[in-house]
């Protein structure tokens, strides 16, 4: 499982083999030079020895060593960072178009059965999880590894005594910090429990002020956030005061290596083994040393959790998609409007049966609504209509071509679909309007938004058609965004429609003009209607009376009321008063 | 940011001993180069090994009394953050309890809940780092330069040079790639944006075969993300190569220059050796100063929002009689409340010449309203959405407070009712039916605390919601979940109800607060308020017509005008739009079939079943 991330991270990476493998060489290199320059100060320490004995010619071309390789570092470092970053921003790039192309393309069971922050927080926060960790590796994890082994190296080489006394210093600072970690980890989930609860409180007592205030809970809201406040006081305090103690017993146990190596290195000095410009060069590795050590046991965390990150995206990108077209598949083109369906079985859950055995023949022009409360299936015949989802069983066929063996494409593009979750797109009037046909003229965008009577408050907009509808539309109303769909369908209209009457509240005179647009759309074509209001139910050519998922009455109005069953029910409950 | 300072004033102590405690700890750090060099110059040269282990034993002396000091420091800088933090949440809360609908309109409820949890959070991790690093840093930077005078005058002029050089780079970097950092941050929102635009439209993008284009615009933001990300990545970039140059150039220049000193014996071997441990702690300081700057910057941008709700003052005058920090009014509060509800009989209700102009609106939401209401008469308030249907009623409980005219209850100014007192007269029953986390019970108390258990079943009685509280398992005691979410619309909605009747209110808004209920339901649940004792004053806002045809007075809103007040029948009459909005709803055919509910409501309300009663059960999936 995990290997198997790893794995698909490397073949993301593969496609940058060139940058990798110069990021890797500019890295060693970076590395030695770095450990180098700490030597040749010491040479050159070695050479001022005291008044009458300095040798400056020595001085001097050591010095001469000392710049070229500080630039050639500098240089290589620079570059190395650069490479990294084309890299991760390359790779992070890639991941998340093809985390976009797959929603493009995923089954819409999928997308309902998520949450959308979810899926989002998938694309977005994940990924760019993914790129920190991904290029902290990148910078901190490789190089790390490289100085501490490239500091042994040289340690060794100029004295194994002493190097000794490092490495076996050094390790007591990784079990310290481990140490605290492990005790703090208690103290940092209590303190994020807390912050949960106190969350929640907030939430609920902004969220419903209100409410709050209608009612004069002020002062038990207050009672109850100071009692949860008090207590994250202290578990904070704890958390934050114990956690912190970390860096300051490190740098204790940094400042015993260094002792360690001032002590060994004085001794030998002292014995003649060693010059005083190599324990010079020993102090300055003493202090580099234990740093990366620090960094990489950040680092791996960090690697995991961007593993973990990874995980989460290759699980999105992997998700299977819809059934591709069949490569023969038919393309409907100048639709007429017939629609069958045969013994349609459908179900969102294999164990919860909803349509089944559905039967019904539509000739070009009639209007069928959808009648049934809310929950019984209604929206289900819009899915499976559209192909959002595909039946189980069973057949849909559009002007006798079954709907399976024709592309998405052209079905969608037969229908036209109002639905009542009125969704616009983040941009002006006249670009959503002009949504299924971007080359439209403003003349055709002016004649689709009078047709669907919204040409009126559009004009009163400060910018009229130019006027920019904000990401959550929240600039105009229901009713106002709802005649801005219907215009949008207006522009092209397909010789079927799909129209979802909407419920909730809508100032009567917008209502009045959707059902006139809605009714004028209507003339002629092939309609389904999601239906609420009496009239566009008593002007139908059928009316399939839902409950339960089930199509339970079929008829005319008249017919259905002489039946003197559910829908003689429904519309003398509501209707008949 | 001044304002905030305030809430520190208790930790005065602990925000002079934090800092203090650090530069002790620095300071005692700066003396580690020098006892080395006194090794390399006494111990080595004079192959003292006594002294040599004295030295080694007085750096472990150094080290201990640093990390004593640093741990003091430490627990003085957590503490008062975190001091800091727990009062500025509190006094936040505070503040934002008493702000009025005004406010919290303009500043949105999850703006709110963003400052009172994320923003603080930032702010005290700021605190905390500022008072730990903020003075250790520069102090280690100049403090080794001070050292590297006593050693030597003429070698400590290359720090002279090189600390501000490196100050120039690191700041500079740091400058010019902030501001590039918030675009790379705006690149992606927009991916952000585009990507949920893609999941809530999917049906619609599918319907009209976008997918291709919707494609081709994200990798076009993608690609500009990329490419930003790419650009400020090449600046930053720079920081490591460049301050390692300069610091390596400076070392360079150290070994030069000692070197001509030693020759002519003004310094010692060791004495070069500090100079160049001292070049090194300068870097490293410096690049922590760097990020602690840039965590100060964010947690001042919180501050700064911070601060900004915190100035927000609330438009009600008296508002800060509900202010719940203070005791005072606290007795302000009982008593006058006391006095006004104990009177529980319905109060008259006026409206002379009322304008509301909401915050930043250009146009009046309400203009010149003129309206009475007899005690315990029912009234209707109806109209298209955006009308001012609901900004009419909540001037009474003064969720707003009228720009023009005034609003009077039992004929005096609900100005000059103190608040709490006003509040306790009035119910309200909002349009969203928003219950608290707790049981059925604890929510049902909020109306009115002391409340005995046969108040509050006589209340759900009536908001006829006893029959499905008494099915719940635990009946008063079954438990509600954040926002009531295990409830159907249509039961939070009869709850919220009962929660403003068990307070006896004297005058009662239901504000489009049956929508999710049927017919039926809703007939009955104003049959039974007005047919309890001491029956309140009603304000019905409805979109339908048939909430408030029987209502004893309708007030027509168009716009913000009164279109028309009177009876149904006149209205229907003489009202232009009533008779529309009545017509939308009851087709012309049936318009008279519709009168028998009045004549017969009891019977018509027992056959009615709603066809979006299933709407009720419908949310809950």
């Amino acid at each position: 499982m995990k290997t198997e991330d790893v794995k698909k991270v490397l073949r993301y990476l593969r496609r940058y083999w060139l940058f990798l493998g110069l990021s890797l060489l500019l890295a060693a290199a970076t590395v030695l030079f770095t450990l180098y320059v700490p030597v040749l100060t010491g040479r050159a320490v070695d050479l001022i020895v005291g008044a009458g004995q300095v040798d400056f010619a020595g001085v001097l071309a050591i010095g001469k060593r000392i710049a070229v390789l500080v630039a050639a570092t500098a240089l290589a470092q620079w570059l190395m960072n650069v490479c990294n970053n084309t890299i991760t921003y390359h790779v992070i790039r890639d991941i998340r178009r093809e985390a976009f192309d797959r929603l493009q393309i995923l089954p819409l069971k999928y997308l309902d059965g998520h949450s959308y922050g979810e899926i989002v927080s998938r694309v977005i926060a994940d990924v760019d999880q993914f790129a920190d960790g991904l290029l902290m590796g990148f910078t901190q994890l490789f190089t790390g590894v490289l100085t501490i082994l490239g500091t042994l190296g040289f340690m060794f080489s100029i004295h194994a005594g002493i190097a000794l006394v490092v490495v076996l210093i050094t390790p007591v600072s990784l079990l310290v910090a481990g140490f605290i970690a492990k005790r703090t980890y208690s103290m940092f989930r209590l303190q994020s429990e807390t912050r949960g609860e106190q969350t929640a409180l907030i939430d609920e007592m902004i969220g419903g002020q209100k409410v709050v205030q209608a009612f004069g809970y002020e002062k038990k809201a207050m009672e109850r956030f100071d009692e949860i406040n008090n207590r994250l006081e202290k578990c904070s305090l704890r958390a934050i005061f114990f956690s912190s103690i970390t860096n300051p017993s490190t740098r204790f146990v940094n400042s015993l290596v260094y002792t360690g190596v001032g002590l060994t290195g004085a001794l030998a000095a002292v014995a003649g083994r060693l010059t005083v410009g190599q324990l010079s060069c020993f102090l300055s590795y003493a202090n580099q040393y234990t740093k990366p050590f620090n960094e990489i046991s950040g680092v791996v965390t960090e690697l995991q959790n961007a593993l973990a990150c990874a995980a989460r995206i290759f699980q999105l990108i992997e998700e299977p998609p819809q059934s591709p077209d069949p490569p023969n598949a038919a393309v409907l083109t100048e639709v007429e409007g017939t629609v069958e369906l045969s013994r349609v079985d459908f179900r969102y859950r294999p164990e919860v049966p909803l349509i089944e055995n559905l039967n019904l023949r539509v000739r070009p022009g009639e209007r069928v609504a959808i009648v049934g409360p809310t929950g019984c299936g209604k929206t289900t015949i819009i899915n499976l209509l559209m192909r959002f989802y595909d039946v189980d069983g069973g057949e849909i066929r559009v002007d006798g071509t079954p709907v399976r063996e024709a592309t998405r494409d052209s079905l969608r593009r037969s229908y036209g679909m109002v639905l009542q979750d009125t969704w616009l797109k983040a941009g002006t009037i006249r670009e959503n309007i002009a949504y299924a046909r971007p080359e439209a003229t403003l003349a055709e965008v002016t004649e689709a938004a009078k047709k669907a009577h919204a040409h009126s408050f559009i004009m009163r907009l400060p910018d009229g058609y130019d006027t920019v509808i904000a990401e959550d539309g929240g600039n105009i109303s229901q009713g106002q965004k709802q005649l801005l769909c219907i215009a949008r369908v207006m522009l092209c209209l397909p010789p079927m429609l799909i129209l979802d009457e909407a419920t909730s509240s809508i100032d009567t005179r917008t209502e009045i003009r959707i059902q006139k647009a809605f009714a004028s759309m209507m003339e002629g074509r092939t309609s389904f209607i999601v239906a609420h209001r009496l009239s566009t139910i008593r002007e139908a050519d059928v009316i399939l009376v839902m409950k339960d998922g089930k199509i339970i009455e079929k008829g005319r109005h008249e017919e259905l009321l002489l039946q003197n069953g559910f829908y003689a029910t429904l519309y003398n409950s509501q209707f008949a008063g | 940011m001044k304002n905030l300072l305030q809430y520190m004033k208790d930790y005065k102590k602990e925000s002079v001993l934090g800092p203090l405690f650090k530069l002790l700890e620095a300071s005692f750090e700066l003396f580690v180069p020098l006892v080395m060099s006194a090794i390399i110059d006494t111990g080595i040269a004079n192959r003292d090994t006594g002294y040599i282990l004295r030295m080694c034993g007085v750096l472990v002396a150094l080290g201990l009394i640093g990390l004593v000091c640093s741990i003091t420091a430490q627990y003085f800088a957590a503490k008062a953050a975190v001091g800091f933090a727990t009062k500025l949440r509190h006094a936040l809360f505070a503040h934002i309890q008493s702000l009025s609908y005004s406010e919290m309109d303009v500043l949105g409820t999850s703006t709110l809940i963003t400052r009172m949890t994320s923003d603080i959070n930032q702010v005290q991790n700021g605190v905390n780092l500022t008072l730990r690093l903020l003075l250790r840093s520069p102090f280690v930077v100049f403090g080794a330069m001070v050292m590297a005078f006593t050693i030597d005058w003429r070698a400590a002029m290359i720090f002279v040079v090189v600390i501000p050089a490196l100050c120039v780079v690191v700041f500079g970097i740091m400058l010019v790639s902030m501001p590039l950092y918030k675009k790379v941050q705006k690149a992606l929102d927009r991916v952000l944006g585009t990507t949920r635009e893609n999941l809530t439209g999917v049906r619609v993008i599918r319907a009209f075969n976008r997918e291709k284009n919707e494609t081709a615009r994200f990798g076009q933001e993608n690609e500009t993300l990329t490419h930003m990300q790419m650009s400020v990545g090449r600046i930053s970039a720079l920081m490591n190569p460049v301050t390692y140059v300069i610091v390596n150039a400076g070392l360079l220049a150290i070994l030069w220059q000692g070197g001509g000193a030693v020759d002519t014996g003004r310094l010692s071997q060791g004495q070069v050796v500090a100079l160049v441990n001292y070049m090194s702690q300068i870097l490293v300081e410096l690049i922590k100063m760097a990020n602690l700057i840039i965590t100060i910057t964010k947690a001042m941008a919180c501050a700064g929002r911070i601060e900004s709700v915190l100035q927000e003052r609330s438009s009600l005058t008296g508002m800060a009689a509900v202010a719940p920090a203070g005791a005072a009014s606290q007795a302000d509060n009982e008593g006058s409340g006391k006095n006004l509800s104990a009177a529980a009989h319905p109060a008259g209700v006026a409206f002379c010449h009322v304008s509301l102009t909401y915050k930043n609106a250009g146009a009046k939401s309400l203009t010149d309203i003129c309206f009475e209401a007899e005690p315990g008469q029912t009234i209707g308030v109806i109209g298209g959405t955006g009308s001012g249907k609901s900004s009419f009623v909540n001037l009474i409980p003064r969720f707003y407070d009228a720009t023009e005219g005034s609003v009077r209850l039992d004929g005096q100014d609900v100005r000059e009712i103190p608040l709490p007192a006003l509040r306790r007269a009035v119910g309200v029953v909002p349009q969203k039916a928003q219950l608290f986390s707790g049981t059925i019970r604890s929510n049902l108390l909020w109306g009115n605390e002391n409340a005995t258990e046969e108040e509050l079943w006589e209340a759900l009685a009536a908001a006829q919601a006893k029959e499905f509280v008494e099915k719940k398992e635990g009946r008063l005691d079954a438990p509600v979940a954040q926002g009531g979410q295990n409830f159907s619309g249509g039961q939070r909605q009869r709850l919220t109800i009962a929660r403003a009747l068990v307070r006896k209110p004297r005058v009662l808004i239901l504000d489009d607060s049956a929508s999710a209920l049927d017919f039926a339901t809703d007939a009955a649940l104003r049959k039974s308020i007005r047919e309890m004792a001491d029956a309140p004053t009603v304000f019905i806002v409805s979109q339908r017509a048939s909430s408030i045809r029987h209502a004893d007075q309708i007030v027509v809103l168009e716009d913000g005008h009164a279109a028309g007040i009177g009876r149904h029948e006149t209205l229907l009459e003489d009202c232009p739009v009533y008779r529309e909005i009545f017509e939308s709803q009851f087709e012309k055919g049936t318009v008279q079939n519709a009168s028998p509910i009045r004549v017969n409501e009891k019977t018509a309300a027992k056959k009615s079943r709603e066809m979006r009663a299933g709407k009720e059960e419908g949310r809950q999936e």
